[in-house]
């Protein structure tokens, strides 16, 4: 029973984290181009001399 | 460079989309920007993007220019933003360099182009993560309450609850707030839509909910109502993005159609200014290839105008000094000036543009299979509800009077199972029934290259039983084509000259030859044809002067090498290759098919003939064909207007449904519902299949959503239900009606026979 005062803190802390987490990559634009987001991964760094 | 192998590729590198090969005439300077660290940025529409590889192409091109700084390409919406050091190069560098690699681009007005982030996307997906976020850490604290029924103590279980209210009050009315918006806006003007038992569940559940806690009681609703609304967002957010999606479409192609004209200023010097900004009187120059932006007259040159996307007329027509000139055609082969006689809203064009105006109306009052369903369901909800209330808390006393045993519940107890059925009826598979299917519909035919550009759009084409054809550019390919059989050594060689002219017939005789290189000394001739030494390529007057006029009406070109006999090309705008297996396949669907046109009747007979349509109509005026329309839809018909050209956009407007090819004007395109792609003509075959898949499927979720609420809101009125039942009903019900959606994704070895 004493457990829960710090569990249930604990698991709604991690969740905001998370809620906090999705909130900024929503503003910082990672959702805009979803297509485009699949097929950059496929580039190799740019290796020009 | 390190990708020197890919420099002479041109295109899409995955062989995704053709390469592009006409070069952009239109100067965008106009659109240039000046952006906030005081670079210069321009925005651009890039066509045939489609892979990894071209992302690295196009930047790394781009970036690859003298003081570009920045270049990203947006694959989902093919937007392109170049940013480059002011003065290090020209607008038209840019443009230029994307020609080179083999991609189309034009540019956008910045004006058009602003609001292009979805803020209200956005805000839908962050009330979105915070109802998910609220309905998941509220059954952490649900489950134990459920599974420790009977050895929980009420102090324990009230404490849970609270700290469920905790999170779920501000959640929820934060989360809600897109339902109660709506059902206020529908509640001022008198009428109510489904946003009303939606909100009135919410506050209801919440209010009765902490009335309960706190008077210790069993059942408190709050994690029911956080996974309602949860899964409501769902479907609200699949929906916006659809609508958004025709809006983007349509915007896209508004800022695509203010293209730039060259205006010749008084002191001889030509700039580029955007088409709204030309005023009568002003001079422009309009090279070859270029599309007359208002009406005119030629002032200076001599050339050839190509109509078809005005009157669906394939051959070219002579233009000089004098010739009226309206807006919309291309001017082929020889640079003339134009002197305007009108202003671009007062042209031609915004004739039609008055006449999509009309028919785009007519197609407002569609009413959604969604929104029929919700007119009958609030009604019946609130009623419902009410009866629940009523009945509990008279019923008892009611039953008295007949004589039966009956113990009084106190209005709490009337007010929480009204409060149930309001909960337990919450449209939650309503809400995803239509969008879900839509989103999976409209993604299955984007990659057969069908754009739809709406959800109402699929529900109207799924109705259509005419459909009506144009011929030039839709049922044809809208380009001459090499019809007569030549050896191949006199192609090449007269396709050596054509490679220098821009007259149709020259394109098509060197799309005839394939790749090659021109005759080193080969000049046009204006309005006759190309020579090159003794080598000549036109008319017969020009080319062959001696040779015998052979009158069947086919467009033609002689090409006489100086030794041996002329020889001659003739040419046809051939039907489609697909054409006639298209409409036996629209046929035995169960649709009429017509065929109506601007051009000529021999024309209109002949393409008629090979596809197969018995009715058609020739000499068609763009009124013409909306009349046909509306006497169609008179007759009780769901027509579905298939068309590319300038003229056709009126009718595209004004029927049940619409459809373009991708190389459709863009105002056509705008106008229509569906976009395709490709050379052929079947995908509108699988567009009508998947719409009736989707218009199915649709049905039979609502059906299900029907079903379910008459199993369930009679548990609710006995007041049977617990939140266990309630959390259980209401996501496997949503669950079900998703999955059905998604057999559309998998059906298709059924849906294309």
């Amino acid at each position: 029973m004493d457990l829960m005062v710090f569990l249930i803190p604990a698991a709604l802390f991690l969740a905001l984290l998370g809620l906090g987490a999705f909130f900024w990559s929503l503003s910082a634009g990672q959702y805009d181009d979803l297509d485009g987001a699949a097929h950059r991964i496929l580039i190799d760094e740019e290796d020009d001399a | 460079m390190a990708h020197a192998a890919l420099a002479g590729e041109i295109g899409c590198p995955s062989g995704l989309s053709p390469a592009s090969d006409d070069a952009s005439s239109a100067d965008p300077s106009a659109f240039v920007r000046r952006d906030a660290q005081g670079r210069d940025t321009l925005e651009l529409m890039v066509q045939g993007a489609k892979c990894s590889g071209c992302i690295r192409k196009i930047e790394g091109g781009l970036l690859a220019l003298p003081g570009v700084g920045d270049a990203r390409l947006n694959l989902s919406t093919g937007r392109l933003r170049v940013a480059w050091r002011p003065g290090a190069l020209a607008a038209r560098d840019v443009t230029a360099a994307l020609t080179r690699l083999g991609y189309g681009a034009s540019a956008f007005d910045p004006a058009e182009a602003v609001r292009r982030i979805d803020e209200e996307g956005r805000a839908l997906l962050r009330r979105l993560a915070v109802a998910g976020f609220a309905a998941m850490n509220i059954m952490m604290f649900s489950v134990p309450v459920w599974s420790g029924d009977g050895e929980m103590g009420p102090a324990t279980r009230t404490l849970l609850h609270w700290i469920s209210a905790l999170v779920a009050i501000p959640a929820a009315l934060y989360a809600a707030q897109p339902f109660f918006r709506s059902a206020w806006r529908a509640l001022r003007v008198r009428r109510a839509n489904m946003d009303v038992p939606i909100s009135l569940a919410v506050v209801l559940t919440l209010a009765v909910s902490i009335a309960e806690t706190a008077r210790q009681g069993d059942h408190a609703y709050f994690d029911g109502i956080t996974m309602l609304l949860f899964f409501l967002l769902i479907g609200r957010y699949l929906d916006h993005r659809l609508r958004e999606q025709a809006r983007t479409a349509a915007r896209d192609l508004l800022a695509l159609q203010t293209v730039t004209a060259s205006r010749v200023e008084a002191d001889g010097r030509v700039n580029a200014v955007a088409s709204r900004d030309i005023k009568v009187g002003d001079r422009l120059l309009l090279a070859a290839g270029d599309r007359a932006p208002v009406d005119g007259v030629v002032e200076e040159g001599d050339s050839e105008f190509d109509c078809s996307m005005l009157t669906g007329e394939t051959l070219p027509q002579h233009a000089g000094v004098g010739t009226v000139v309206r807006a919309g055609v291309v001017n082929l082969t020889q640079r003339i000036v134009l002197c305007v006689t009108a202003a671009a809203r007062d042209s031609a064009i915004a004739e039609l543009a008055r006449l999509i105006e009309i028919g785009e109306q007519g197609r407002a009052r569609f009413v959604r299979l969604a929104d029929k369903a919700a007119a009958l369901y609030v009604p019946v909800v609130h009623s419902l509800a009410a009866l629940t209330f009523v009945g509990w808390l008279w019923g008892p006393m009611a039953l008295r009077a007949l004589g039966f045993e009956a113990m009084d519940v106190d209005a709490r107890v009337a007010l929480l199972n009204a409060v149930a059925v309001l909960i337990i009826t919450c449209p939650c598979a309503l809400g995803l029934a239509a969008p879900a299917v839509q989103v999976v519909a409209t993604g299955r035919l984007f990659k057969r290259g069908v754009l739809v550009k709406s959800g109402d759009a699929l529900e109207r084409l799924a109705q259509v039983n005419v459909a009506v054809f144009d011929k030039t550019g839709t049922l044809t390919r809208g380009k001459p084509r090499l019809v007569s059989a030549v050896d191949a050594d006199t192609l090449l060689a007269a396709a050596a000259l054509a490679r220098v002219s821009r007259h149709p017939l020259s394109r098509a005789l060197v799309e005839a030859a394939g790749p090659g290189a021109a005759a080193k000394d080969a000049r046009e001739v204006h309005g006759e044809g190309v020579e090159a030494g003794p080598m000549r390529l036109g008319r017969r007057s020009f080319a062959a002067p001696q040779a015998a006029d052979s009158d069947d009406g086919a467009m033609e070109l002689w090409f006489a090498d100086g030794v041996r006999p002329p020889v001659r090309f003739a040419f046809a705008d051939a039907v489609r290759s697909d054409a006639a297996q298209t409409i036996a396949a629209l046929r035995k669907r169960g649709m009429r098919v017509e065929l109506i046109s601007g051009d000529r009747r021999a024309a209109v007979a002949a393409a008629a003939r090979e596809a197969g349509i018995e009715d058609w109509v020739a000499g068609a005026s763009p009124s013409d064909k909306t009349a046909r329309l509306a006497a169609l839809r008179a007759e009780g018909k769901f027509p579905l207007m298939v068309g590319d050209g300038l003229n056709d956009a009126p009718a595209l407007a004004a029927a049940h449904a619409s459809a373009s090819p991708g190389t459709a004007l863009e105002a056509s395109q705008a106008a229509s519902d569906i976009v395709f792609q490709g050379e052929g003509l079947s995908a509108l075959v699988e567009a009508v299949d998947v719409a009736k898949a989707a218009r199915a499927r649709v049905v039979e979720n609502l059906l299900f959503s029907a079903l379910y609420n008459i199993v369930a809101a009679p548990l609710a009125m006995a007041g049977l239900l617990t939140p266990f039942i309630a959390a259980l009903a209401m996501s496997s019900s949503s669950l079900i009606v998703t999955l059905n959606a998604l057999r559309l994704q998998t059906g298709s070895k059924r849906l294309w026979t």
